[in-house]
């Protein structure tokens, strides 16, 4: 129940594009198409994917202050977290290449469709975004910090995919010359936002205290379970993904 | 200018006006619309850039003969992550409450467009002086936008200006509130930054007629 509500969150509520202004200079500079909008909102899903739990493993158990306990009692006093800047783009480049590499690898035709994106995406702050929102929401599990990453990235890819779909459609309409462009793009994102606002009260009715106490307890022993789980879900969430660009 | 030549003063009065990072170039964007519901936010974020981009910039030319081309990237990243850790544990030391309205904001420096832009564009290519004067032109360009945005979106929220109320108190109905005048909270929400920097690109370009694109 918390990786589905954690999972629609990402996506609607606190939506990289529309809340947090993340990944911009990307989301207008690459959303002329619809084609190449969908290459690069996939490579972000797949690099968040990654990089947010590996950051998280980081964060646990390396950066968080007397994360180091676990190699013996006098590190215990150790903060490290003013490093977890330097240590998280690090990992993020170094994740984007190994990918890069990888994908070239062994599957040619994915590389051709994502790859050219890949280097682009070192530098998106989608991504260090992500990892950070992760480290300052203080996300509890490595599950739940995947569900986060891969809603996040979904949240992404819809944006970009929307405001592709619009930006192809408007080249047809009279636009005040002064606005072509950039302008118009700046305004149409910003009534999006001002919708996507209204997904505020989706899950929680408002009400954001009360029901999360009774499920905290019982998440460890579900996590297991629910990681399996998550992954079908994920793939219907896509199908009403898909339904909701229909509508618009 | 007497300091400097008329090439080397261009390369800061460009960024400017008719070469603005934000509303031309199209670049650091994804930090910049978050933090500017405050004048002072917007302030401190435009000095930190003004600093990171400023250092950067010389380190990275002073650096650009011995840099293999093929980590460039890896290595710049590096550079402005270390900037940005002074940056956010100055922040941390001396303006705390701000450091956490800025909260992850500051981090998000790094993945600045306009920074990582400006390090391959033009510190690769040119000496530290230069590219100094570059980066200062660059980040004041980012700062005037975050500076505009950031007053319009706090005197027409909040009715506060750096926190002082200029238009009157609220409460007691003073100044224009006595008229009859409200503020509009929707300016706070972040969907209006996005359009207050829409109606500056608009405005920018009906003035200079060459910067229209044609879709």
């Amino acid at each position: 129940m918390e990786h589905i509500e954690l999972f629609f969150k990402s996506i609607f509520i606190d939506n990289m594009v529309f809340a947090t202004f993340l990944g911009m200079c990307s989301y207008l500079a690459v959303s002329k198409k619809v084609s190449t909008a969908v290459g690069l909102g996939a490579a972000v899903i797949f690099v968040l994917a990654i990089t947010v739990p590996l950051n998280w493993l980081l964060d646990q158990y390396l950066l968080q202050p007397g994360a180091l306990v676990w190699l013996g009692g006098e590190y215990a006093d150790f903060d490290l977290s003013f490093l977890s800047f330097i240590m998280f783009i690090a990992t993020i480049a170094t994740m984007v290449q190994l990918v890069e590499i990888v994908v070239e690898k062994f599957s040619p035709s994915l590389y051709n469709s994502l790859g050219i994106f890949l280097p682009l995406i070192a530098v998106n702050c989608a991504i260090l975004g992500g990892s950070l929102f992760m480290q300052s929401r203080e996300i509890a599990t490595l599950g739940l910090a995947t569900t986060y990453g891969i809603g996040s990235g979904i949240g992404w890819f819809l944006a970009i995919l929307a405001i592709a779909a619009i930006r192809e459609k408007i080249r047809y309409s009279s636009v005040p010359p002064a606005l072509r462009g950039l302008g118009i793009t700046f305004i149409i994102t910003g009534l999006m936002a001002i919708g996507f606002m209204s997904f505020g009260g989706m899950l929680t009715g408002g009400d954001e205290e009360s029901p999360k106490e009774e499920v905290t307890a019982s998440v460890i022993e579900e996590t297991k379970e629910n990681s399996t789980l998550n992954e079908v879900e994920t793939s219907e969430d896509k199908v009403v993904a898909n339904n909701i660009k229909v509508n618009e | 200018m007497g300091l400097l030549s008329k090439k080397d003063s261009k390369l800061i009065l460009d960024p400017l006006a008719d070469n603005n990072p934000i509303t031309i170039q199209v670049l650091g964007i994804c930090s910049a619309l978050a933090i500017t519901a405050e004048l002072k936010a917007s302030i401190v974020m435009s000095i930190s850039v003004l600093f990171v981009l400023g250092v950067g910039n010389v380190v990275i030319s002073l650096l650009r003969n011995i840099i293999p081309s093929k980590i460039r990237i890896i290595v710049q990243l590096i550079v402005v992550a270390a900037l940005v850790i002074i940056v956010d544990q100055v922040l941390k030391a001396f303006a705390y409450e701000l450091s956490k309205t800025l909260s992850v904001f500051v981090g998000l420096i790094i993945t600045n467009c306009i920074i990582m832009g400006r390090f391959e564009a033009f510190a690769l290519g040119n000496g530290p002086w230069r590219s100094f004067l570059d980066g200062i032109g660059n980040a004041a360009g980012y700062g005037v936008i975050l500076i505009i945005v950031g007053f319009f979106r706090e005197l027409l929220g909040s009715g506060t200006l750096l926190g002082f109320k200029v238009l009157g108190d609220p409460i007691e109905k003073t100044g224009l509130y006595s008229l009859g005048y409200e503020n509009n909270g929707f300016m706070l929400l972040s969907p209006m930054a996005l359009i207050v920097v829409g109606i500056i690109i608009w405005v920018q370009r009906s003035r200079n007629k060459a910067l229209i694109e044609d879709h």
